[in-house]
């Protein structure tokens, strides 16, 4: 080591491909008319059940996609092909979230200017995927009524990076002595002002609510959308 | 475990920087880390000193500044850091907010070069 070291000033992110790369995608989607959410969970809290639901719902009166992450096998695609007519797993291997590199990836092919929704469910982990941008417009955390309250404190960066949670297996809340007041109130905690929502997919309980955000989110996005491109005329 | 592909991120910047440079010795490099990153300090020091190795970076040490939540409490018109990071609300009056200001920073401030 050198006994007058230098300094040389950088001052950049560490993620600032990533970011680049989801500032492109975005523009990408936006160009498309497509509104992208992706949804973060641990794993095991009912994210492919709900993305199935999801799909069948708005797929009824929309085109919707899907991508699906997982470390291994490519059983949620084969699952999800059922409610949407396009489907594709990322599968990352030991890689324990999705970038926006490999959303690219998976995309090349597609048409996206066929889409109204595309859905993006990363890896089940809820650490990982809050450093990542993958150019989604909208950003879903879900929390199952089976792993307690207190995850919200025990992950506060991938809930404050979320837009909404979605709290899941409602039907089994009472067997688990589910806390669902202490739940909202730490969620309430790390993401003031976090739309919280309540849904049983298996039931199809709270599901309306949800579909009904989502249409809405997406209407409000394309109205912006639209007057910003009258501004610039 | 994303810490490593963020070591790996942060090799590549530094050494495009220092290539771009002239190829500098690196020695020390200095990274500013948000307490609300999602990126755990310990296993970024111990993923960067493994994904070091077999690059000009090997030997290289890593000066971590930690970085605390800061809102701004849209009563008080003041940044203020929370209490805890459980709970983002002005610790003074307690209105909550979730306009950050600092505290998700994964930032590389500077390297050391030998002189």
């Amino acid at each position: 080591m050198s006994a007058n070291p230098r300094m040389v000033e950088v001052r950049a992110k560490v993620l600032k491909q990533n970011d680049f790369l989801a500032h492109s995608l975005r523009d990408q989607f936006r160009a498309n008319g497509v509104y992208v959410i992706s949804l973060v969970s641990s794993p095991g809290s009912g994210k492919t059940a709900f993305l199935e639901k999801l799909l069948s719902r708005i797929g009824a009166d929309h085109r919707v996609a899907a991508l699906v992450g997982d470390l291994a096998t490519e059983n949620d695609a084969a699952r999800l092909q059922r409610a949407a007519s396009q489907v594709k797993q990322i599968t990352t291997g030991t890689i324990c979230h999705l970038d926006a590199q490999m959303v690219q990836k998976a995309l090349e092919s597609w048409r996206l200017d066929e889409l109204d929704f595309l859905f993006i469910e990363n890896v089940g982990n809820l650490v990982c995927p809050s450093s990542y941008d993958l150019g989604e417009d909208l950003r879903l955390v879900l929390l199952s009524a089976t792993e307690g309250e207190d995850k919200p404190l025990k992950y506060p960066t991938i809930f404050n990076s979320s837009d909404a949670a979605v709290i899941t297996k409602m039907d089994m809340a009472h067997a688990a002595e589910f806390d669902l007041a202490t739940a909202r109130r730490n969620i309430e905690g790390v993401r003031p002002g976090m739309k919280i929502f309540e849904v049983s997919s298996k039931i199809g309980t709270g599901m309306d609510d949800v579909v009904a955000y989502l249409l809405a989110q997406r209407e409000a996005s394309r109205t912006s959308a639209l007057q910003q491109v009258a501004v610039q005329e | 475990m994303h810490e490593l592909s963020i070591a790996i991120s942060m090799i590549d910047q530094i050494t495009e920087e220092s290539d771009r440079r002239g190829g500098l010795q690196v020695e020390a490099v200095h990274l500013k880390l948000g307490v609300f990153s999602g990126v755990d300090k310990d296993a970024l020091s111990f993923a960067y000193h493994l994904a070091c190795e077999g690059t000009p970076l090997q030997g290289s040490r890593l000066v971590i500044e930690t970085i605390p939540l800061v809102i701004y409490c849209p009563s008080c018109k003041v940044e203020r850091t929370p209490d805890s990071i459980y709970q983002l609300c002005c610790p003074q009056c307690q209105t909550p907010s979730q306009d950050i200001i600092r505290g998700r920073e994964i930032e590389v401030a500077a390297f050391e070069v030998a002189a």
